[in-house]
């Protein structure tokens, strides 16, 4: 099985994997061209969701485009909010609590482990294990109860504003989430032996795959698709912003390039944001969380201004164009699925179509924040 | 045992029965062993417990369009579920429920059942090429190696036992091995082959194939939902689906009593005959036992991830056959010495 | 040396000491170390490499070149490890012209972002491709041009990517009426 295989181009077949797939996560096409159950081309056809974000920022005003970066990738919202409240508060200069920076970082991670559960949960799914999904899901239920009592919505989080927060948090909300940083450590060690150390799960994700750092600086692939290809790079420790000095945590990082490397960096990506739940819990600081000065209307000075943050998936990046009226003139969102998914036309030629969706699985893609 | 018609017509529609009542409600069992596993009620609204939920599902279905795609060969369409019902059906003719349950007494009733499991692996190559779908084609091929792959070790393994047995008829072989636990086939000691190591790495190999053979997971390649939509019944909705179904469940019911008569004694009494109810050999051991590996077969689906081609192919040819061989060579030598 | 002293040296190729040009009005090539703003606003900024504030703008260096420079810029930042990020095109509908910010990044610890930008004639946008340095510019110069309809010469499949197959619009522009 692991010789490689003549593919012929003239006895292939058009495998439409279309947009209505029990496997895609969303509404992606890809094109594959097949020799058998070999994968001998493929071309991703991206669009079906596509609402045309960057437009919408050129006719709202900032404010009123906040609620947008919680569509974009709904499973991650608060990195998301946090990019967008990052780059106007560096464009006019609005200074953040101290308080409001730490439970920003709080909300933030609280928000990535949950979106690594569902990634846990729909990727063992696709790869036939159903269980897995409903234990998944029973842990983020806590998470999502934690953040609405807070927020008030449960996925697409507008919590941020400029400077500051939208709402303080209480101490319920310290309490249960202590509470479930215990439980989720126990939970974390039965995922370990349940599901990542089934020999049936490790057989189909070890060696298959392959991502060369070459690859992922030629389409410009971030998260945990490069640290698991040995690429050290995390936004919050290599530029980082807020307050993400301040904690102690490491990034895993995995050398092997295959899909089971990229398994083994989320799982542990869950264990240090629960380091840095902690850590900002004990490090709490009282005050306020919204700045006594903030202009009433937000008119960033001409010129652009970039700000990046960690999300879920990767690098997320913001370039505002700003020509110092109440709109934005230009505002670029580059989402890291888009950069990620890129990868998968070239890497997946080659490859069984069940390694190829697994190969998908193991992507984690979000395909509402890839077309935005 | 009978020969008239009558009684032959009263049986099969008795096993018809049987069949039926087990693949609506092994449904049930299967869905609410999910929920146990995965940490939720499953089936609770219809009737208490769910238990109406069988025959709700059922009327669903029947009540459902009947939707046959353009350009299908109809003929070959419609044949396919009936050809995955029919022999699941037939197979129970021979089975033995007790001494004197048994619709037919066959002599040859190991061969007749794997005769009609071939034809049932045939309603998968003739689901997935009737269907135009390429879904459904690509995965009846891999249904269609599947189950060539673990015919053969289903086989071997079974000659081994019918060597030791001395006989085809299934009611011989439970006879070989009535009056305790320790007389089972599945022990390593045995009256006529002395010591033989291997027996329970049979009963194994007859597990695994049992559930290959029926297409569950982790070898379900066949209905793999994520990557084929739904396999080789993707295009087959309302009746035609409903057939697939009880089929699948029936053919999970024949291999759990294949399983249960070759080797845990049939309907024996563990305890050996103390000559009274509930301790003598009755069909209840029988139930039981079949329901117990039911019950493995329902915890295995939702535990283990799916394999891939390779892996189920690899682990057919290149483990159990050679096990399997080298089984019968032994049991051969085994038989001569003894 | 910093990775900054380094990639604004190697990009310094493109500004030699002689005045670089893009339009008639020849103009001394500036290297500032605080950022142009207040010149920007009246005179169309000229080619060269400004140093910028990161705490204020986000990015390191920004460079602006000619269309034909891009693909040995990109081969440049290419070998000092960086990485594409994104590529964005903005509508100056009142200077008549269209800029692509061409956005890249580093993986390793010397932070380093480097912002290049192209200027187009609005009515004629043609830029060299980058896909034969990056793969991944493929699906950012697909996107480019669906949202702004520049052109990009030698792009293996250049069809819209997030829009309809068939569209023939460019909603991005300032212009652009639905």
């Amino acid at each position: 099985m692991n010789q490689p295989i003549e593919l012929q181009k003239d006895e292939t077949f058009v495998l439409n994997v279309g947009p209505q797939h029990p496997a895609t996560h969303g509404v992606l096409r890809v094109k594959m061209t097949m020799d058998g159950e070999y994968i001998y081309d493929a071309e991703t056809v991206l669009g079906y969701i596509h609402r045309m974000h960057e437009k919408m920022a050129e006719n709202r005003t900032y404010p009123q485009y906040m609620p947008n970066m919680g569509r974009l990738d709904y499973l991650s919202a608060m990195a998301f909010n946090h990019g967008y409240a990052l780059v106007v508060e560096r464009a006019c200069a609005i200074e953040v609590p101290e308080r409001a920076e730490y439970i920003r970082v709080l909300t933030v991670e609280l928000n990535r482990i949950s979106s690594h559960l569902v990634w846990l949960g729909a990727f063992v799914m696709d790869l036939g294990g159903f269980t897995p999904l409903m234990y998944c899901f029973d842990d983020r239920e806590q998470i999502l109860d934690l953040l609405e009592s807070v927020t008030g919505s449960r996925l697409t989080y507008c919590y941020f504003r400029f400077g500051g927060l939208y709402n303080d948090i209480d101490d319920d909300f310290i309490t249960g989430t202590r509470a479930f940083i215990t439980r989720m450590r126990k939970e974390l060690k039965m995922y370990a032996k349940l599901v990542t150390g089934n020999i049936i799960l490790q057989k189909r994700l070890i060696g298959h795959g392959p991502i060369d750092k070459d690859m992922c600086q030629r389409y410009g692939a971030t998260g945990p698709v490069a640290r698991g290809s040995g690429i050290n790079y995390d936004v919050r420790k290599n530029e980082p912003y807020s307050v993400y000095p301040e904690f102690d945590f490491d990034i895993p990082v995995y050398d092997e390039c295959d899909s089971f490397a990229r398994y083994m960096v989320r799982m542990d990506e869950m264990e240090q944001s629960l380091r840095i739940i902690e850590q900002a819990l004990d490090k709490l600081p009282d005050g306020p969380v919204n700045p006594k000065k903030k202009p009433k209307i937000i008119k960033p000075p001409a010129g652009d201004y970039y700000a990046a943050v960690e999300t879920a998936r990767g690098n997320f990046g913001i370039r505002m164009v700003s020509d110092g009226t109440k709109n934005a003139y230009r505002l670029k969102l580059r989402s890291p699925t888009y950069s990620n998914m890129h990868l998968f036309d070239e890497a997946c030629r080659g490859m069984l179509i069940s390694d190829a969706l697994a190969f998908m699985g193991s992507l984690d893609l979000v395909i509402p924040e890839m077309d935005r | 045992m009978s020969l008239t018609l009558l009684n032959v017509i009263i049986a099969v529609f008795i096993a018809i029965c049987f069949v039926g009542a087990n693949a609506a409600y092994l449904v049930w069992c299967e869905r609410k062993g999910a929920g146990l596993y995965q940490r939720r009620p499953g089936p609770m609204e219809n009737g208490p417990w769910g238990l109406l939920q069988p025959p709700v599902d059922g009327v669903k279905l029947m009540t459902k369009q009947l939707l046959i795609p353009g350009g299908v060969d109809k003929a070959i369409f419609m044949v396919a579920p009936v050809l995955a019902m029919f022999p699941a059906l037939i197979s129970f003719v021979t089975i033995p429920f007790s001494t004197n349950i048994v619709a037919h007494q066959i002599d040859v009733g190991v061969l007749m059942i794997f005769a009609f499991a071939a034809l049932g692996g045939m309603s998968l190559l003739v689901a997935g090429w009737g269907s135009r779908n390429k879904y459904a084609m690509m995965s009846s091929v891999r249904a269609v190696s599947q189950t060539v792959a673990y015919e053969i070790p289903l086989l071997i393994t079974t000659i081994t036992v019918v060597m030791i047995s001395g006989s085809l008829n299934l009611t011989d072989i439970v006879e070989f091995q009535l009056g305790g636990f320790w007389n089972w086939n599945i022990w390593p000691l045995q009256k006529s082959v002395g010591f033989n190591l291997l027996m329970p790495i049979s009963f194994l190999i007859i597990f695994v194939c049992s559930v290959a053979e029926t297409n569950r997971a982790p070898f379900d390649l066949g209905e793999a939902e994520s990557e084929l939509v739904a396999g080789f019944h993707t295009e087959y909705s309302s009746m035609g689906f409903g057939l697939f179904f009880m089929g699948e469940y029936a053919n999970i019911v024949i291999g759990a009593c294949l399983t249960t008569i070759l080797f845990l004694g049939g309907w024996s009494c563990p305890f050996g005959d103390w000559g009274f109810f509930p301790f003598n050999h009755h069909v209840g051991w029988f139930l039981l036992k079949i329901y117990l590996i039911i019950f493995v077969f329902i915890w295995i689906r939702w535990t283990f991830p799916r394999t891939t081609i390779y892996g189920l192919l690899n682990l057919s040819w290149k483990y159990l056959i050679p096990i399997s061989l080298f089984n019968l060579l032994l049991t051969a030598g085994l038989l001569k010495v003894f | 040396m910093s990775i900054q002293e380094t990639t604004r040296q190697a990009l310094s190729e493109f500004f030699p000491e002689k005045p670089v040009t893009i339009d008639p009005v020849p103009e001394p090539e500036s290297e500032e170390a605080e950022d142009g703003k207040k010149k920007q606003k009246d005179t169309p900024r000229e080619n060269g490499i400004i140093v910028q504030d990161y705490s204020m703008k986000g990015f390191h260096l920004d460079a602006q070149i000619n269309p034909d420079q891009l693909v040995r810029a990109a081969e440049i930042l290419f070998k000092l490890g960086y990485y594409i990020e994104s590529i964005t095109g903005v509508d100056w509908i009142k200077e008549g012209q269209l800029e692509a910010v061409y956005d890249f990044s580093r993986y390793d610890f010397d932070l380093c972002r480097v912002a290049v930008r192209v200027r187009i004639p609005r009515d004629n946008p043609i830029l060299p491709t980058l896909t034969g340095v990056y793969t991944g510019a493929n699906w950012h110069e697909r996107e480019t041009h669906e949202f702004f309809g520049i052109q990009f010469d030698g792009h293996p499949h250049l069809i819209p990517l997030l829009l309809p197959e068939d569209a023939d619009f460019h909603p991005l522009l300032k212009d652009f009426k639905a």
